[in-house]
């Protein structure tokens, strides 16, 4: 191959210092120096609203952004690089919004994006509504034209607040130097606090060029807007006593369990009182996947088991889940037998789509130690024999997948390969299509935070730019591979050219079948077969174009290929391409129809 | 996962060993499995609750009916702030509730506005909209009125002007007010609940009413009861304390 052509590529071992110990070194600095160095931004005079914005962010501790240059957002990068915030410029906007997203999903704080005016305002669409369907903390910024220009259609104007209303959590207008750092710590915060969302913060070019000598303060979200992290102890007594006295009861932890940070109060709830656990998608990792409790996860493309446990349970008690559709199936039959106790921090999502017959509004993990605490021990319920029902369907829904030497590679077999070959720990991200959901499958998640994905929008292109934040989030001991259709990595695939330029140590995974396969997978299932706008007639050497852009690319077009290309593309140090040439008929099973039941998933194709 | 042994026994003539990953999946052409899915019963002989959920995922058994919809005013004290009216009017746009009236204005506390709203929804619908819209970070408080609130709207009816005494007759019947007189057209204001209002135009009529301008309705809680919770009943302007008001949230 060609080496990356960075200075550092000449040595991967400096290259990677290069790249990611400065984060490494941190906690040493730290964290003493970290927490002055964020009180000296939050109490020093800016000098300019550009400067108050910086400031704002490193006293919010931010270490990473993401962006791209533009007119209107030029004072603001002029500010930032004198900033002890790292700055990584992105390929285009999309990048940089997804990449801060998975950025935050890792650290668990909200990830920073930038970009300017107009186009670079509307480019960050996609990936803040991604954010905002998926609960993720993210904080945009973005540059505007000039205040006095502000309704003129001026060069590069959009009415960003207007577009990103409604796909964000709160959003502002910058409109005064000396308040501007401010409203960028409350965005930050507020990005943060309660139910997790994107927030943006429009700046007008004067409002940053003009002069300020007030300090920006802590970031601080509005106080209406921190939610009690306690429930109400009737509501706790109530959803105890209901549990305690069902037959079948199951636990389903979406999305909110590792955004609450409760993993470790779900575990041991579950394992305490016996109960079993199926995950939402945005779930997964909340449960150790190969713990004899879990189910998996349930939904649309979820485990024949996990499905039917949702079917038959008699009380559902779900943590931090909205019941999207994709996981419900048709609400008329979700969990038709199930008294659902609902645990969520967002009264709203209490009885949106699936009425809670015992809601309970408060934080994961707090409410989960509530819960545990108001179950006495001779009170729980026997769960023993509900156990040995969902074992029985375990047995009798297996995921599994038949191979031929002789044929073309099954995707779940790469997918397994990878997931053998690394830690318990490495992180995946992924595009949106089938690649997607073997990915979900056929991976044994076991920690919280390593499976990042999109999961409300289904924004394909996802993975890649999701990899590059993931990578610079993460311990450079933790391994981050990124599964992509062919289709879906063509969507963002320039971002390829940032992960050479920052040497990210990361592996791209091209399932590669030459269609949009959950396209084609539908047209199969319900248009007779007419691949219209699904099938491509072309596509480029992935691992040819890889090394084009200077990273290491790798092939798959047999089963004997596997095992070498895994141990390869994993000891590459720097960012590593596999075009993995898969069955190209490959469908996505179980699979349950749009507005059909769960129990009802189809194992093959003539079932749906 | 699942009958390894099967698997190893028909690795049909390849060179990988029996305990290899490939080997462990290799199943015979022409097998039991299908060529793409799984193996297991089919959803045909599966077990199915018999058991039902509405449109509100509400268990119920399966003859019930629909659930019926209601008319509730909502009042939401909201920060007066460029675009909140826009937040709050986009949100019920985006998540398809249906308003009857939406009327904003200043309250006695500077800075902070009333937000009326009109809704048709059901049971559960009600319920949503005053969630979403208490979300909206502008937004103190939120609280639905009762039925024995104080509500008001008005509306201006320019009506011809040919037979000035008997607008003027019905316009004193209504309590209104004549805002404009002249030889052609004849401008009056009413003000009252919605069904005076209807009532009136309905009168009107018979003049032949050539333009009509209606607000929607604003309404207040009778009495000591605040009209959103929180919301201190009686207090006048430099009462701007946040801590006063919760977001209504059960």
């Amino acid at each position: 191959m060609s080496e990356p052509a960075t200075p550092d590529a000449a040595s991967p071992e400096e290259g990677d210092d290069e790249g990611r110990t400065d984060r490494a070194e941190q906690p040493e600095q730290t964290d003493e120096e970290a927490a002055a160095a964020r009180e000296d931004a939050a109490t020093r005079a800016p000098g300019s609203g550009a400067n108050a914005v910086v400031a704002a962010l490193e006293a919010a501790g931010v270490e990473t952004a993401f962006g791209v240059q533009g007119g209107a957002i030029m004072p603001v990068y002029d500010a930032l690089s004198e900033s002890s915030v790292h700055h990584i410029t992105m390929a285009h906007e999309q990048g940089a919004v997804h990449a801060a997203d998975a950025y935050g999903i890792v650290r668990g704080d909200p990830g920073v994006c930038l970009a300017t005016s107009g186009p670079g305002a509307t480019n960050l669409v996609t990936g803040i509504a991604d954010a905002s369907m998926d609960s993720d903390a993210m904080l945009a910024l973005t540059g505007q034209v000039p205040s006095d220009m502000v309704g003129s259609d001026a060069f590069q104007e959009t009415d960003t607040v207007g577009v990103t209303a409604p796909i964000t959590k709160h959003n502002y207008f910058a409109s005064d130097s000396d308040e501007v750092g401010r409203t960028v710590g409350e965005a930050f915060a507020l990005a943060n606090t309660g139910r997790p969302g994107p927030t943006l913060v429009d700046l007008p070019k004067d409002v940053s060029f003009g002069e300020t000598d007030r300090p920006v303060g802590e970031p601080t979200a509005p106080e209406r807007a921190v939610p009690d992290d306690e429930a109400d102890e009737e509501q706790v007594e109530a959803a105890a006593r209901a549990i305690e006295t069902a037959e079948r009861p199951l636990c389903l932890f979406g999305g909110g369990v590792i955004k609450g940070d409760a993993t470790e109060q779900a575990r041991a709830f579950a394992r305490e009182f016996g109960i079993p656990v199926v995950t939402t998608m945005p779930g997964i990792g909340s449960f150790p996947e190969d713990d004899d409790l879990c189910l998996s996860w349930a939904g649309m493309h979820g485990t024949g088991y996990a499905n039917m446990a949702i079917t038959h349970t008699d009380c559902l008690i779900a943590v931090g889940t909205r019941f999207d559709d994709r996981l419900t199936g048709g609400v008329d039959t979700f969990a038709p037998e199930a008294e659902v106790v609902h645990v969520d921090i967002d009264p709203a999502e209490i009885s949106k789509n699936v009425h809670a017959d015992y809601p309970v509004v408060g934080d994961a993990g707090t409410v989960l130690d509530q819960l545990d605490a108001a179950i006495g021990y001779g009170d729980a319920p026997d769960t023993e024999a509900w156990r040995e029902q969902c074992a029985e369907w375990r047995e009798e829904y297996p995921m599994d997948y038949a191979i031929d030497p002789d044929e073309p590679v099954k995707p779940q077999f790469v997918v397994e390969a990878f997931d053998a070959a690394t830690g318990d720990d490495a992180y995946v991200t992924t595009g949106v299509g089938q690649h997607q959901m073997w990915a979900a499958q056929y991976w044994t998640y076991r920690e919280p935070r390593t499976f990042v994905s999109s999961h409300g929008l289904g924004t394909m292109g996802y993975g890649l730019p999701a990899a590059v934040g993931a990578r610079v989030a993460a311990d450079d001991d933790r391994e981050v591979i990124s599964f992509e259709g062919d289709g879906s990595f063509l969507m963002t695939i320039q971002e390829l050219s940032v992960a050479v330029r920052e040497n990210l140590d990361i592996t791209v995974v091209v399932l590669n079948n030459e269609y949009i396969g959950m396209v084609r997978q539908w047209q199969d299932a319900f248009f007779e077969g007419n691949h219209m706008a699904s099938q491509y007639d072309w596509m480029p050497e992935f691992d040819t174009l890889a090394e084009a852009f200077g990273a290491k690319g790798f092939r798959i077009d047999e089963y004997d290929d596997v095992e070498a290309v895994v141990e390869e593309a994993l000891a590459y140090d720097g960012p590593s391409v596999v075009d993995a040439h898969i069955d190209p008929e490959e469908n996505v099973y179980p699979m349950v129809a749009s507005g059909a039941a769960n129990g009802q998933f189809a194992l093959a194709e003539d079932q749906l | 996962m699942t009958g390894e042994d099967e698997h190893a026994a028909t690795d049909g003539g390849t060179d990988h060993p029996a305990d290899s990953p490939i080997a462990e999946h290799a199943r015979p052409a022409g097998g039991d499995a299908p060529e793409t899915g799984l193996a297991g019963p089919t959803p045909e002989e599966r077990p199915h609750p018999s058991g039902r959920r509405d449109e509100h995922g509400v268990r119920k058994e399966p003859d019930d009916g629909g659930e019926p919809t209601r008319r509730a005013t909502v009042s939401a004290l909201v920060e007066d702030e460029p675009g909140v009216l826009a937040r709050a009017a986009g949100l019920f746009r985006r998540r398809q509730f249906n308003i009857e009236s939406l009327t904003v204005g200043p309250t006695t506390v500077e800075g902070h506005s009333r937000i009326t709203l009109v809704v048709e929804e059901t049971e559960a619908g009600i319920d949503q909209a005053k969630k979403q819209l208490a979300k909206l970070t502008p937004v103190i408080a939120v609280g639905e009125l009762s039925d024995d609130a104080v509500a008001a709207e008005l509306v201006l009816l320019k009506v011809r002007g040919e037979e000035p005494d008997k607008v003027h007759a019905i316009t004193s019947m209504y309590d209104g007010e004549t805002l404009d007189a002249g030889p052609r057209t004849i401008t009056v204001q009413i003000t009252g609940d919605e069904n005076l209002i209807d009532d009136a135009i309905d009168a009107f009529d018979q003049f032949g009413i050539i333009e009509i301008a209606r607000t929607g309705q604003t309404a207040l809680e009778r009495g000591d009861s605040p009209t959103t919770p929180g919301e201190e009943p009686g207090h006048s302007a430099g009462s701007t304390d946040d801590d006063e008001f919760t977001n209504y949230d059960d």
